[in-house]
């Protein structure tokens, strides 16, 4: 119960359907999204594989909660190997597909070879066609999720597509659902493009069921009330959005500026949240049209922007004034200060891009920003950019750039290589702020210590995701501690790593734990699934989970030498702020982070890490 | 008299005086007064000063009274926030 006990295996080279009973023990092990759909790859997929041949698998996967009345319980991952980074990949996106999925009566939907044509995959609860796509080949995200709803005469079918980005194979291209909302990183939307799929289309009116409803109902509503008296969840994060974090980051002097060559932004409150809410001069309206939540969430973080008409991006454009998926946090860092860009109407078309094309907005602003220090440096020249003048602050430049790779044309097809193969192409690979090939997010490790450390060890390449210790670093969330300081520092990785692993597999939006610890999601669980779901358990699952996405990443050829920083962050230092004059101290974080692991200083697991977890 | 900066942050940012610019303004302050003074003088509650930093390094809360402002300092203020 909570899990429906089936899912669909579709073979695109065959073009079979079929339907498996899902595997109780491991959901027991693994508990469901990120980890459970982690152990079904990794026991089904050669971690050698090209992640873009047809012998890589693709996994659509909910956790037991998805669906359910608990807060924020609408979340689904896309597991796959990310071609971006040759690691395990897992993206976790909101909106509405993830809930309409389980609600069709399938855990998860297994996506294996490659069909000879473009396809669509139709969910309607049991009724699973592999549909052509010939008509949507080409088509953006937005033409897609419509030309869907319109095909099936229904306006609450919930579509996830890839547009350009992901058809043409941009490293970074993502997957969107309900039309802003993405399963983001590594490049997962590549991968649908290297199996011509274009779409999933789910209708699902069958319900979930949980164990003991009662006591579930109970354990929501206590917990949603946590939520709601909580300032972060119940007012900051409605109000402002993961935005608000921009001044915050810039004030302690941590907000990666210009390829990260420096820690804090002249421009920052001009692309800031209270900048979003503020009149604009031009039309007196604000860019922050509302605010917005995914299935059953109670927080509503979300952001919805509306253009100004008269912008140079949009104003012979009329599609484009409606309003839209606004900046959030990250994707403003990328494309606006990582690239010396304030003009927050640029941002936010360059936002519209990514939805509209299917592409990463940290990626792209990164591997731009890169792009800009080589144009500065005379190593890129006009004759590569197609004649635009790629200048660090350039809103032109970005407008320009953002629809040209999601469009997958002109110089964009080089900024969807990603910032690490495009920066050794041109002979600069220092220049690339990567780690594992994925580009970094939205804060500096050198004015916030701990997340060097969760950069490098992320098994997914650069990540804040995989443990946000900004949390506790900056925000004094659950507790505070010194971002300058790299003491404590490997234990707090950690801890924060494992837990969210546990989030990550119950399908549940990791923003909840601002207000909610394995404390608040374990009665929730307990009353919903089948077996006994403690805190203890949940950490178990959560670092059970972690070894095994280690493992994989170790199988397919990665060691401990990719557990690194680029030189600019292990020995620049910080020119301004508080972190002036500190490197990354990940060298004093990393051997301990190993031990406390219990893996060998050469990063592997060892057997009696692997037998304590039932790893081995 | 000192003219400190003063930021004030998300929801704080109602406190500050009409037409300020970025979040910021410019207090006068007496010398020797300290960042609790400056909280008490714009009649902000405690619970709404969760993070205070003081040239963007954290100020813990039993610090406040007797972290001393010196001329040119920027004290920058929000309630609890939260992003990713
Ligand atoms: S907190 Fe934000 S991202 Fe998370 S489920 Fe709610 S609206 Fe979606």
């Amino acid at each position: 119960m909570s899990w429906t006990g089936k899912f669909l295996r579709i073979d695109l080279t065959k073009g079979t359907v079929g339907t498996e009973e899902l595997n109780r023990e491991w959901a027991r092990q693994y508990l469901g999204q990120r980890g459970l759909a982690t152990k079904y790859f990794a026991e089904e997929v050669d971690p050698k594989v090209d992640p873009l041949s047809p012998a890589n698998k693709m996994i659509f996967t909910t956790g037991p909660l998805t669906g359910t009345a608990a807060s924020t319980g609408g979340r689904y991952s896309v597991v796959t190997k990310g071609p971006l980074t040759g690691c395990i990949a897992c993206s976790n996106s909101g909106g509405f597909f993830g809930n309409e999925l389980k609600n069709a009566g399938w855990d998860m939907i297994i996506v294996e070879g490659k069909s000879p044509r473009p396809v669509y995959l139709s969910v309607e609860n049991e009724t699973v066609e592999i549909r052509d796509a010939a008509e949507f080949w080409g088509k953006t995200v937005w033409e897609t999720e419509n030309g869907l709803k319109a095909r099936h005469q229904d306006p609450m079918l919930r579509v996830a597509s890839i547009g350009a980005a992901g058809e043409k194979g941009a490293l970074y291209a993502c997957i969107v659902n309900d039309m802003h909302r993405a399963a983001g990183r590594s490049g997962v939307g590549a991968v649908m493009g290297s199996k011509n799929l274009k779409a999933i289309a789910v209708r699902g009116t069958r319900g979930v069921t949980v164990k003991d409803p009662d006591r579930f109902i109970k354990a929501t509503i206590e917990q949603k009330k946590v939520l709601a008296d909580n300032a972060v969840t119940g007012q900051g994060l409605p109000k402002y959005g993961t935005q608000v974090l921009m001044n915050v980051i810039n004030e302690i002097g941590a907000l990666p500026t210009r390829n990260f060559r420096d820690v804090q932004f002249e421009g920052a409150h001009k692309i800031s949240a209270e900048a979003m809410h503020e009149p604009r001069v031009t039309d007196g309206k604000a860019n922050l049209a509302t605010n917005g939540a995914c299935f059953g969430c109670t927080i509503a973080c979300g952001r919805i922007s509306r253009m100004d008409a008269g912008h140079f991006s949009i104003a012979t454009r009329p599609q484009y004034k409606e309003p839209s998926g606004g900046v959030e946090y990250e994707a403003a860092w990328a494309v606006g200060a990582d690239c010396g860009v304030d003009d927050l109407e640029a941002c936010t078309f360059a936002n519209f891009m990514c939805n509209e094309h299917g592409f990463d907005p940290i990626s792209f602003g990164s591997t731009l920003a890169a792009a800009m220090e080589m144009y500065e440096m005379g190593v890129l020249t006009r004759e590569h950019t197609g004649g635009i003048e790629l200048k660090f602050g350039s809103a032109e430049a970005l407008v320009k750039m953002a629809e040209l790779t999601g469009k997958g044309e002109g110089f964009g097809v080089e900024l969807g290589l990603g910032s690490r193969r495009l920066c050794a192409k041109y002979g600069h690979p220092e220049l690339s702020m990567t780690v594992k090939s994925q580009e970094f997010p939205a804060y500096d490790p050198r004015g916030i210590q701990g997340m060097g450390l969760t950069y490098a060890t992320s098994n997914r390449g650069a990540c804040h995701l995989r443990s946000y210790t900004v949390a506790s670093e900056v925000l004094g969330i659950p507790f505070k501690s010194d971002p300058l300081a790299t003491e404590g520092k490997a234990a707090l990785v950690k801890a924060f790593q494992d837990a969210t692993a546990a989030f990550d597999a119950s399908g549940i939006c990791i923003f909840t734990t601002f207000a909610w610890s394995l404390e608040n999601l374990a009665p929730q669980l307990d009353a919903a699934c089948e077996g006994e779901w403690t805190p203890d358990v949940l950490l178990e699952v959560g670092e059970r989970i972690w070894t095994l996405e280690r493992q994989f990443n170790l199988a397919a050829g990665m060691t401990a030498a990719d557990d690194t920083l680029p030189k600019r962050l292990l020995k620049d230092a910080a020119k301004t702020g508080p972190a002036k004059g500190l490197a990354s101290g990940l060298d004093k974080m990393l051997p301990e982070y190993y031990q406390l692991r219990g893996w060998t200083p050469d990063g592997v697991p060892t057997a009696d890490t692997l037998k304590r977890l039932h790893l081995a | 008299m000192a003219k400190v900066t003063l930021k004030l942050f998300a929801l704080l940012g109602r406190h500050l005086p009409p037409g300020s610019v970025a979040n910021a303004t410019e207090v006068e302050i007496p010398d020797g007064s300290d960042i609790g003074a400056l909280i008490a003088r714009f009649a902000l509650s405690e619970k709404d000063c969760h993070l205070v930093l003081l040239n963007g390094a954290f100020v813990p809360p039993d610090s406040r009274t007797s972290t001393r402002l010196s001329p040119g300092d920027t004290v920058s203020i929000w309630p609890p926030i939260g992003g990713g």
